[in-house]
């Protein structure tokens, strides 16, 4: 699934910025409508983690909600998911937020 | 490791020629053109990327370490990262485009499940369309080498990429695997992802367009199940209309349901075994590539 290709990837982008250091906390956004899904994320991130510097890490997800804007009337409107319907009915979406898929922050345990 | 699939080893990942295996049956020794690549790629990517986050991050440091919660006695700070986690692929699939629109080639990534018939839609397209344009394609599959055969059988050149455990291609592949595949300017390249409903929908190769192609043996409510894949796509092809006698599928509900998932979908209903319905399929395959008007390099 590619909750694991993902999950590595947050790995490989942590420790390619922040090199050997031990993190304690990574902090990730994961929006609604992005298509992965967090839990998947958490199961894959304590088996791709160990053996890493983020193994034994605390993993924080954020759920973004899901945001569109109507093209038929203009409308601004919040959605759970990725088929939705404007008030007005139409199914004409542009996803403005909620498909985010990003690493916020990073927590590292300093040298003594 | 592969830059992007964590679920695949990337020494497990192979790109193989079949013109070059077809004296040693069975063997793929791609290993030294696949670590060439990917190596190359890797810091060429390190060059364009990483300096500028960087430097944003040690500016807004000062601001992330007093804001942060600190643990006196173990001393920690937060980072600010503020990062895509598909970044590295996004950024090797807009070189892939930049790569594809320099030479007018036009680059499709054509999805669906396993067996709703990519590779027979291409073989169709070869050979109806072989002599008024020139068509590469890339092969995705965990293992063999067999879709990349049958479209040499068929007289295209195809260059197959195998995932070993990889669920989709990525950008990082598809890069190898055109340094391999060498298409010429003014042409089109398609590469078949791996059969996947779910994954490949993520993963941006560079493509100019998604198709993606479902059949009337899985059910008419398909796109509802799977939205982002079809939300992705800008072209849908209904295959296997020849079956319809035989299963039970309502082809305007299935049109309907797609529709309700991205309404800008253009949908077509073909056979490629039979070849019906296929003009549509042609007609905006030539308008697309009418409309790269990019002149061939001088020679």
């Amino acid at each position: 699934m590619h909750e694991l290709a993902i999950t590595a990837s947050v790995i490989e982008a942590v420790t390619e910025r922040i090199g050997n250091a031990k993190v304690v906390r990574v902090l990730l956004e994961i929006g609604k409508l992005s298509g992965v899904v967090p839990e998947t994320v958490r199961f894959c991130f304590d088996i791709a983690a160990d053996g890493t510097p983020l193994g034994g890490a605390m993993l924080q997800i954020v759920e973004t909600p899901g945001r569109a804007r109507c093209h038929e009337c203009g409308a601004r409107i919040e959605i759970d998911g990725p088929i939705a319907l404007c008030p007005c009915g139409s199914a004409n979406l542009e996803f403005i937020g909620g498909t985010e898929l990003r690493i916020k922050e990073v927590e590292v345990a300093s040298d003594v | 490791m592969c830059d992007t699939c964590g679920c695949s080893d990337g020494s497990s990942v192979h790109i193989t020629d079949p013109d070059e295996i077809s004296a040693t049956r069975g063997h793929q020794h791609e290993h030294s053109h696949k670590h060439v690549h990917s190596h190359e790629h890797e810091h060429e990517h390190d060059h364009d990327h990483r300096h500028a986050h960087d430097e944003h991050d040690r500016e807004h440091a000062g601001e992330a370490r007093a804001a942060a919660t600190i643990n006196d006695h173990n001393a920690r700070h937060v980072i600010r990262f503020e990062q895509e986690v598909l970044a590295k692929n996004d950024l090797l699939a807009e070189r892939n485009r930049g790569w594809f629109e320099g030479r007018g080639i036009l680059a499709l990534n054509l999805m669906s499940s396993p067996g709703a018939g990519k590779t027979t839609l291409l073989e169709r397209t070869l050979t109806d369309l072989g002599k008024e344009v020139r068509l590469s394609v890339i092969e995705g599959d965990q293992e063999t080498v067999r879709d990349a055969e049958r479209i040499r059988r068929a007289g295209a050149r195809a260059i197959q990429i195998n995932t070993g455990s990889g669920c989709h291609l990525d950008a990082q592949m598809v890069s190898a695997a055109l340094h391999k595949l060498a298409p010429p300017a003014r042409s089109l390249v398609i590469i078949e992802n791996v059969g996947n409903l779910v994954c490949p929908a993520l993963f941006d190769l560079g493509e100019a367009e998604k198709v993606v192609i479902m059949s009337v043996t899985e059910g008419e409510d398909k796109p509802l199940k799977y939205p982002h894949m079809f939300r992705a796509a800008g072209v849908m092809l209904i295959n296997k209309i020849d079956l319809i006698p035989h299963v039970e599928f309502d082809v305007e509900r299935c049109a309907q349901f797609a529709r309700q998932v991205n309404p800008n979908l253009e949908i077509m209903r073909v056979s490629a075994r039979t070849k019906d319905g296929l003009a549509p399929w042609y007609q905006w395959l030539r308008a697309r590539i009418e409309e790269l008007g990019v002149e061939p390099p001088p020679v």
